[in-house]
């Protein structure tokens, strides 16, 4: 990194930070803000996010999402991603993305397949 | 005399060669592709996990009810002890990326400090874990598994979960004791017996009214099934075949064994890469001691562990959400 520049802005430039130190607190704020959010709903459950949204919990969408964000700010602002290039950014973040997602559709898909097969086939398995 | 050294034409040009498009070093960029590579390992993990919950969708463990435990304290705390430890590893990440932003502006003090601090938080994430795994191991209330590998768990009438050792009456003339190498033909053995039979746990349920068998489907609530008294006893006589206390990899007292299998595994994957991280992170705390990177006038390898450290980290988030969230 020439001359260790960082960009210290984060939300898309709602928050700059002085430097490079308060940048890392601030992010270990979030974080916590996240985790915190996600416990909670995690303990209380709240009945208006239990209904069915695309075939899962709304609850189990607001956990991905935010276990995403985090991800985000991890990779983001502590394993220094919003300083490298563009083309070294994309090399990683979407060749990861894209087998990651393939991996998940097809297993998912065909665990449901399974269990379909399990329920309603000749296979009887509560003995 | 002709030059040995091929002129190409396109020195200073694009494919000239000496172009450093990523502006990364080697050892950053390879650390980098090792990245990439184990998130691929670890989602390979975390979607056969996924695999075998949507195969048995309808009566999978619910998390709450696996991971309640908080060291020297009785009760129910679901959530709390693993929200502790992500805490933890999220503020070594925190002091890690402080140690890398030390070595940029090449304060070795400050960098042998967060090192130390990165190091101390991992060794009590790893040492949570190991707490962690020991009470999976260990159990809580115990259950009898059916011919057809299902679990059968006890609850009372208001469907709070009884321990097997609270209702079964014990049999002071069981005559089945543990097949060892020493006591019958030397090549035979087994592993240890559970405490009770399910004789013991079937009498158990016969004289006390208010225990009643809960099974591992879900119903639309999203709560396992309580089965009345008949259908109770009836259950447990016809297929009751093993008491099974605590979990390990083939049977599990909290409900499919594949749940066991995958937390050992993918908690146990995740677990040695936090101690390998340990142990790389050490090596680097005594290299910045002796003054190495003072002397490369470079703290890149702070960096670059910090890389892997961070890494880390990320994976557990993921863990967390899928294990214990979702």
């Amino acid at each position: 990194m020439a001359g260790h520049a960082h960009k210290l802005e984060i939300l898309r430039g709602l928050i700059k930070f002085k430097s490079n130190t308060q940048k890392i607190w601030g992010v270990l704020i979030l974080l916590s803000i996240v985790t915190a959010v996600e416990v909670v709903l995690g303990i209380y459950k709240p009945e208006v996010l239990m209904g069915q949204v695309f075939g899962m919990k709304a609850l189990n969408w607001i956990f991905i999402i935010l276990t995403i964000v985090k991800a985000y700010y991890i990779t983001w602002d502590f394993m220094h991603m919003r300083d490298e290039t563009k083309a070294l950014r994309r090399v990683v973040v979407w060749t990861g993305v894209f087998l990651i997602c393939y991996l998940i559709f097809i297993l998912l898909e065909e665990g449901g397949y399974v269990f379909d097969v399990y329920k309603t086939g000749y296979i009887k398995h509560d003995f | 005399m002709d030059q040995t050294v091929v002129s190409t034409g396109t020195e200073g040009k694009t494919w000239g060669g000496g172009n450093k498009p990523l502006k990364a070093s080697y050892g950053k960029m390879m650390m980098w592709f090792f990245i990439v590579s184990d998130a691929l390992t670890f989602s390979g993990f975390l979607a056969a996990y996924g695999f075998s919950r949507f195969k048995f969708i309808d009566s999978w463990p619910i998390a709450d009810e696996v991971f309640t435990h908080i060291p020297f304290f009785h009760g129910s705390y679901p959530m709390i002890y693993v929200a502790f430890m992500t805490f933890i590893l999220i503020m070594s990440s925190v002091t890690m990326v402080l140690a890398v932003d030390a070595g940029h502006q090449m304060k070795k003090a400050k960098v042998t400090w967060y090192m130390f601090l990165t190091i101390i938080g991992g060794l009590i994430f790893v040492g949570s874990q190991a707490w962690e795994w020991a009470t999976f191991i260990k159990g809580d209330y115990g259950a009898v598994q059916t011919t057809g590998g299902n679990i059968l768990q006890f609850v009372d009438t208001e469907g709070h979960r009884v321990a097997i050792r609270d209702f079964a009456v014990i049999d002071d003339h069981k005559e089945r004791v543990q097949d060892e190498r020493k006591k019958g033909i030397w090549f035979t053995s087994e592993t240890a017996l559970p405490t009770y039979t399910v004789e013991e746990v079937i009498k158990g349920l016969e004289t006390h009214d208010n225990v009643l068998i809960r099974t591992q489907i879900l119903n639309e609530e999203g709560e396992k099934t309580v089965l009345s008294r008949g259908e109770s006893l009836k259950l447990l006589k016809d297929n009751g075949k093993m008491v099974v206390e605590g979990a390990n990899l083939y049977v599990n007292e909290y409900g499919s064994p594949l749940f066991a299998d995958f937390f050992f595994f993918i908690t146990g994957f995740h677990g040695f890469h936090v101690f390998s991280g340990v142990v790389i992170n050490i090596i680097i705390f005594f290299n910045v001691i002796l003054g190495t990177y003072e002397r490369r006038k470079n703290y890149e390898m702070v960096e670059k562990v910090g890389l892997y450290w961070h890494f880390v980290d990320l994976v557990w988030v993921f863990v967390f959400t899928f294990f214990y969230l979702v």
